[in-house]
């Protein structure tokens, strides 16, 4: 027996390179159209644009290196300024979709006889499309014909033009689209809820935990994954606010709704723009803020790895 | 058995051609291959002129393979630069004067003033200047039309008004309306460019048309005391309350409604509002025009008339097939019929051309060829360059709603100014 053993392990050459490393490369060549992609769709145009902010150029015809200009001028700049200021208040504003996204699953948390169909009409905001919810606003708001002026009227206030004053019209667009991100961060708090542990609730009952304590101790630290997915998607709806804008008010009155996104849109991509380079300048502007929440969901993904 | 399918199918075209010839007549040139057209003109009446164009002018070379892209109006302002360097058609349409300094600029238009030379020169005289940069032209236009104040002449004979020929006019025929709860204008300012006619109008009323220019060409500070007077004529309507309220919620066409339904009295509009406000219900014994009265007397009536262009791209693959489209375009008898009341309802660029049986065309026509004497301008954001354009129509907007803003609005207009010519 041995001695028909012993040739088959002699005959055998030696295995090729891919074989004997195949354990480690395999994960790695899965991975590669992946990576590639996003080498080149989302890394390299990254470079490409701090490359672009330094030059003046109309997207057609010669590129003019100018060196930090387009910086300096941004920070003259009072339309960059607003826009910069209501990216801020739609960060801050927009996150109030978590807690009302978690009230509402909280509220729908319950086997009542047709709670499927309530559930999936709290979502319906989230399923139509973001131009679609713009408009039904727009409407909402409008000062002559709107609901919203109707309403107020119930109650004795006077008409308001919510997108036409400039005080008031970064806010009215964030209710707008408040509206659709609640609901996704229903939908995500009550797949969340489901998860939650009944014999942990038993013996905080048990221990004599009631309403809000019950909450607070109980139910929101087991609803922690939920929580910051909620976070995370929010920002980045808010700071990828644009379809709102651009059908709701098109950043105006005069330029006071505009965001980051949408000023760098005008500037660089619009009728009326033909400014790459200040466009580009913008764009990495928006870009830094964004790599402080993208370091921040990196980092506490990256304890919660650890932490297993 | 392949040069029995070869020869048939010469066969075939050789039939096919000598029908096309027989057909186009005149055109005696063979036109074969693709002709690949990107237009803008996507609102219904526009969009069937195109496309009544294209195919009389297939029948005119059935060998030709026309293929044409009907991109929205305002979407196609942005996409055309994307296009033009990416995926260039043979014949696309777009705007006079500065409106396509960058694109000439960038060398992305086909030179062609060989076909200007040609009796087309002759016949399409009147707005060789505007098509013309650096002492060439780059394209053909197909239509312009007038700007002017569109009324409700029931609800000025209602109150006793007449068509005002002077500023006070104007004011005192405000002052009835809204003494009897009218408004003067409607206006939707969302877009901005509806107050770069108002500013278009009140300028060239109070400074004059080369004075206009000037600015619009940046040789004219906006901090001047003369724009301070165009200001402050403006003012006067704002603090009278001529204009309706909320504009800066509205589009032009949202504006619409007040004045159909008789909220508001008069429009400063171009000729193409007309034919919503006909369908809106307001035939002609409701619907009258009348010139932008006379502010200064000093100076020359001028007026507005933007023009609306076919080029060829230079990256065309078949321009021996758009050149033969654009002198099609802007033969007197296809100016004649596309501009007609049925069609787009403007007015024909080809002097041979007649116009149509149509109030306001009439009104329009004989108001640019016989009482504009300062001169035709395009439109404010087709004359200034267009980011000095999109920054001053947004204080113009601002203007209206705030006017007590004007010094901070028009330091701005001037930095701006500073920095872009």
């Amino acid at each position: 027996m041995s001695i028909t053993a012993m040739p088959t392990t002699e005959i055998v050459p030696a295995r090729s390179w891919y074989k004997r490393n195949e354990i480690a490369v395999t994960p790695w060549l899965f991975l590669a159209p992946g990576v590639l992609f996003f080498l080149f769709y989302v890394i390299f145009p990254i470079f490409q644009s701090f490359n672009l902010s330094l030059y003046a150029w109309d997207g057609l015809g010669e590129a003019r290196y100018v060196g930090l200009a387009n910086y300096q001028e941004l920070s003259t700049d009072r339309a960059f300024e607003t826009s910069l200021w209501n990216n801020l208040k739609w960060l801050v504003l927009y996150l109030l979709a978590i807690p009302a996204g978690l009230f509402i699953a909280l509220f729908l948390n319950q086997t009542v006889t047709g709670i499927r169909l309530y559930k999936s009409l709290f979502f319906f905001p989230f399923v139509i499309s973001q131009i679609v919810v713009g408009l039904v606003f727009t409407w909402f708001y409008d000062p002559t014909f709107g609901l919203l002026n109707v309403m107020l009227g119930w109650i004795g206030l006077g008409p308001i033009n919510v997108l036409g004053d400039p005080t008031l019209v970064t806010y009215g667009i964030i209710a707008a689209g408040l509206w659709p991100q609640t609901a996704y961060c229903m939908i995500l708090y009550l797949t969340g809820l489901n998860a939650v542990d009944p014999e942990q609730i038993e013996a905080g009952r048990l221990d004599g935990a009631k309403g809000w304590r019950m909450l607070w101790y109980i139910i929101i630290p087991q609803l922690k994954p939920a929580t910051f997915i909620a976070f995370v998607v929010t920002i980045i709806g808010a700071l990828r606010s644009f379809d709102l804008i651009s059908i709701m008010t098109n950043g105006g009155p005069f330029g006071s709704s505009r965001v980051l996104s949408f000023y760098m849109f005008e500037k660089a991509l619009s009728e009326y723009g033909f400014r790459m380079g200040y466009g580009a300048a913008i764009a990495v502007v928006l870009f830094l803020i964004m790599l402080v929440f993208i370091a921040y969901f990196l980092w506490s993904m990256f304890q919660e790895e650890r932490a297993r | 058995m392949h040069s029995m399918l070869k020869a048939s199918v010469a066969a075939l075209g050789a039939l096919a051609i000598s029908a096309s010839a027989a057909l186009a007549g005149s055109h005696g040139e063979k036109l074969s291959g693709d002709l690949v057209i990107f237009s803008d003109m996507s609102n219904p009446a526009p969009r069937a002129v195109m496309e009544g164009m294209v195919e009389r002018f297939g029948a005119m070379h059935p060998d030709l393979n026309i293929e044409l892209t009907v991109i929205d109006r305002e979407a196609y302002k942005t996409q055309i630069r994307n296009f033009l360097t990416a995926n260039p058609p043979d014949v696309a349409n777009w705007y006079a004067a500065n409106r396509m300094k960058p694109y000439v600029e960038a060398g992305l238009f086909e030179d062609i003033s060989d076909l200007w030379e040609g009796p087309i020169g002759e016949e399409l005289a009147s707005t060789k200047g505007a098509m013309t940069l650096d002492g060439k032209q780059w394209g053909v236009p197909y239509t312009y039309y007038q700007w002017g104040v569109y009324y409700r002449k029931d609800i000025f004979d209602q109150y006793g008004l007449a068509e005002p020929k002077t500023w006070d006019e104007e004011k005192a025929n405000c002052q009835t309306l809204l003494d009897n709860g009218v408004k003067c204008y409607t206006i939707g300012t969302k877009f901005l460019w509806t107050a770069g006619g108002w500013f278009d109008y009140l300028n060239m009323r109070t400074n004059g048309y080369d004075f206009h220019a000037a600015l619009t060409g940046g040789e004219i500070p906006w901090t001047d005391d003369r724009v301070k007077a165009t200001f402050a004529n403006w003012r006067e309507l704002i603090d009278m309350g001529a204009f309706i309220d909320n504009h800066q919620s509205y589009s032009w066409q949202e504006a619409l409604p007040f004045m159909i339904n008789g909220e508001a009295a008069s429009y400063l509009m171009g000729n193409f509002a007309v034919a919503p406000m006909r369908d809106g219900g307001l035939d002609d014994s409701k619907l009258d025009f009348y010139q932008f009265p006379a502010i200064n007397p000093d100076v020359e009536l001028a007026e507005d008339a933007p023009t609306d262009t076919f080029h060829i791209p230079s990256g065309a693959s078949n321009k021996e097939a758009a050149r033969a489209f654009l002198e099609f375009v802007v033969s007197a008898d296809n100016q004649t019929l596309i501009n007609n009341g049925e069609n787009l309802g403007q007015l024909p660029v080809n002097k041979n051309s007649g116009v149509d049986d149509d109030k306001f065309l009439k009104e329009g026509f004989a108001m640019l060829s016989s009482n504009s004497p300062g001169g035709v301008a395009q439109f404010f954001d087709r004359d200034a360059p267009a980011e000095m354009a999109s920054i001053a129509m947004e204080g113009f907007q601002e203007f209206m709603v705030f006017p007590d803003n004007l010094d901070d609005i028009l330091a701005r207009l001037e930095q701006a100014r500073a920095r872009i010519y």
